[in-house]
C-alpha cells in the first residue's frame, strides 16, 4: 500500500513536471507545476512532515503560483490566450539534464546503507514549533528581515520610472506610483 | 518506499528543472523551473529528516521555501521591468541590453 501511493505520488509529480518544461502554452506549464507541487505535498504527507505539507499548498500553490499567473498575464504580449514558449535547444539542454541524472544516479547507487537503519518517529508540529522559535530562533528571525527586504526590493525594482519626475514636470499628470505598485501585489 | 527512492525522485525532478532551464528562452518559464529544482532539494530535506530522524530537516525546509518566495517575488518584479522596457521577456534581451 505504501509503495503503491508512492509510486502514484512519484508519477503524478515526475510527468507533471516534464509537462512544465515541454508544455508549449506557458499557462498550461504553470498549471502543471502545480500539480507537481500538489503532489509533493502529498509526498511529504506520507514522510510524516504534515506541517510541511499544508505550509507547501499554503504558499506555493495558493501564493506561488496565483503570482505566477498573474505575472505571465501582465507580461504577455496581445496574442490571445495562448503564450506561446519557443524551445531552444533543446538537445543540448536534453543531453546535459540526462547526464546529470545519469551521475545523481549513480551516485545514489552507490552509496552504501542508504536504506539502512530504522525508520525514525514522525517529528510532530508541536515539536517543529518549538524547533522553529527555540534552537533556531535567530534564523527565523533574519528569515523575516530577508522577505521584508525582498518585497521591498521587487516593489522599487518594478516601480515605473518616470524620467521627468525629479523635475517636478510631470507632477500633475503623471500616473501615480501606485500603479505599478499594484502590479507587484497582484 | 526507501530513502533512495525519494532521493532517484528528487534528482529526476531536479534534472527536469536543469533541463527547463537550458531550453526555454521566456524568462518566466525559467523561474518556473527553478521553483521545480527547489522544490526537489526541500524533497531530499524532508526525506532524509524522515529516515534519518531529527526535526532539522523540516526547520531548514521551511527556510527554503520562504527564501524560495522571496527568489519568486523579486524574479517577478525583474520580469515586469523587462517586459516594460523591451514588450517581450525572452532573457536573450537582458544580454542585449547590457552596456
Amino acid at each position: 500500500m505504501d509503495a503503491l501511493g508512492f509510486s502514484l505520488v512519484a508519477a503524478c509529480a515526475a510527468l507533471s513536471a516534464l509537462l512544465v518544461v515541454r508544455s508549449a502554452n506557458l499557462i498550461h506549464a504553470v498549471l502543471w507545476l502545480g500539480v507537481t507541487l500538489v503532489a509533493t505535498a502529498a509526498l511529504y504527507a506520507m514522510l510524516g512532515a504534515s506541517f510541511l505539507a499544508g505550509v507547501q499548498v499554503l504558499v506555493y500553490v495558493g501564493g506561488v503560483i496565483t503570482l505566477m499567473v498573474f505575472g505571465l498575464m501582465i507580461t504577455r504580449r496581445h496574442e490571445g490566450i495562448i503564450v506561446r514558449a519557443e524551445q531552444a535547444n533543446a538537445f543540448r539542454a536534453g543531453a546535459a539534464a540526462i547526464g546529470l541524472f545519469g551521475l545523481l544516479a549513480l551516485a545514489i547507487s552507490s552509496t552504501r546503507d542508504l536504506d539502512a537503519g530504522p525508520v525514525a518517529p514522525a517529528v510532530t508540529t508541536g515539536e517543529l514549533g518549538c524547533a522553529l522559535l527555540g534552537e533556531h530562533v535567530l534564523a527565523f528571525e533574519v528569515m523575516s528581515f530577508l522577505l521584508l527586504g525582498a518585497i521591498i526590493g521587487a516593489i522599487v525594482i518594478a516601480r515605473r520610472h518616470d524620467p521627468g519626475a525629479d523635475t517636478g514636470r510631470l507632477a500633475a499628470k503623471s500616473p501615480p506610483p501606485a500603479a505599478g505598485r499594484s502590479e507587484v501585489a497582484s | 518506499m526507501t530513502l533512495s527512492l525519494c532521493l532517484y525522485l528528487a534528482s529526476a525532478l531536479f534534472c527536469l528543472g536543469v533541463f527547463g532551464i537550458l531550453s526555454r528562452p521566456q524568462a518566466i518559464a525559467v523561474l518556473l523551473s527553478v521553483e521545480l529544482m527547489a522544490n526537489a532539494a526541500n524533497i531530499c530535506f524532508v526525506a532524509f529528516s524522515h529516515f534519518r530522524g531529527g526535526d532539522t530537516g523540516q526547520v531548514f525546509a521551511i527556510f527554503s521555501i520562504a527564501v524560495t518566495v522571496a527568489e519568486v517575488a523579486v524574479g517577478l518584479a525583474i520580469v515586469i521591468l523587462l517586459y516594460r522596457r523591451h514588450r517581450d521577456t525572452r532573457l536573450v534581451l537582458v544580454s542585449e541590453a547590457r552596456e
